[in-house]
């Protein structure tokens, strides 16, 4: 299967998705670190992807969604954003919302 | 690394002209740990332009992106963005 379709059937198969640097539990990146922790605070299961253990997903995402940097957070077969939105969003209230599904899509 | 914080500035103010551009180099403050191994800085940009009026952050942020351009891909690891319209108060 060619990488970015690999990516999409990901993104597709996971309500909520996480591509990061680590692993929730040992994050490699503060980035990754501070989205994982805000993602596990709003206390819904999420899937996600060690970029650091997969090269060819490493090397291909930022062109999947023209999103040029890690980590990278799906929700709903859309991309969310990286670090600084998701944090935003977390920061607002708003993001247990869109991560659970209870309200309405974010733009 | 100011050349780097001066790349950003030229390219960030070309493409969106802010009426407020600060740039932080956060780059010591990574240096060294496993994510940051491919030797690009860490920045912060607080950046208000006209351009962001109306967008949402994901939109903000692509402009932002856009604006810097190809050196996001090996000089810029990391760049966090702080974007807003004219009108928008600025948390610290």
């Amino acid at each position: 299967m060619d990488v970015l379709e690999r990516i999409d059937k990901i993104v597709k198969e996971n309500r909520t998705v996480l591509f990061m640097k680590g692993t929730p539990q040992f994050p490699m990146c503060g980035y990754s670190s501070r989205v994982a922790a805000a993602l596990e605070s709003c206390e819904t299961e999420f899937a996600f992807v060690n970029v650091l253990q997969d090269p060819e997903i490493f090397e291909n995402l930022p062109r999947y969604a023209d999103w040029p940097t890690f980590p990278q957070l799906y929700v709903g077969g859309e991309l969310v954003g990286g670090c600084d939105i998701t944090l935003e969003l977390y920061e607002r209230g708003e993001l247990k919302g869109l991560v659970s599904g209870d309200a309405a899509q974010a733009s | 690394m100011s050349e780097r914080i001066d790349m950003l500035r030229t390219r960030l103010t070309e493409a969106l002209e802010p009426t407020r551009l600060d740039i932080i180099d956060q780059s010591a403050a990574h240096a060294g740990h496993e994510g940051a191994k491919g030797g690009g800085g860490h920045y912060v940009v607080t950046i208000v332009s006209a351009a962001f009026a109306g967008l949402p952050l994901l939109k903000r942020h692509r402009l932002v992106y856009a604006a810097v351009g190809e050196a996001m891909k090996d000089e810029i690891h990391a760049l966090s963005i702080r974007a807003y319209a004219p009108d928008e108060s600025i948390p610290n």
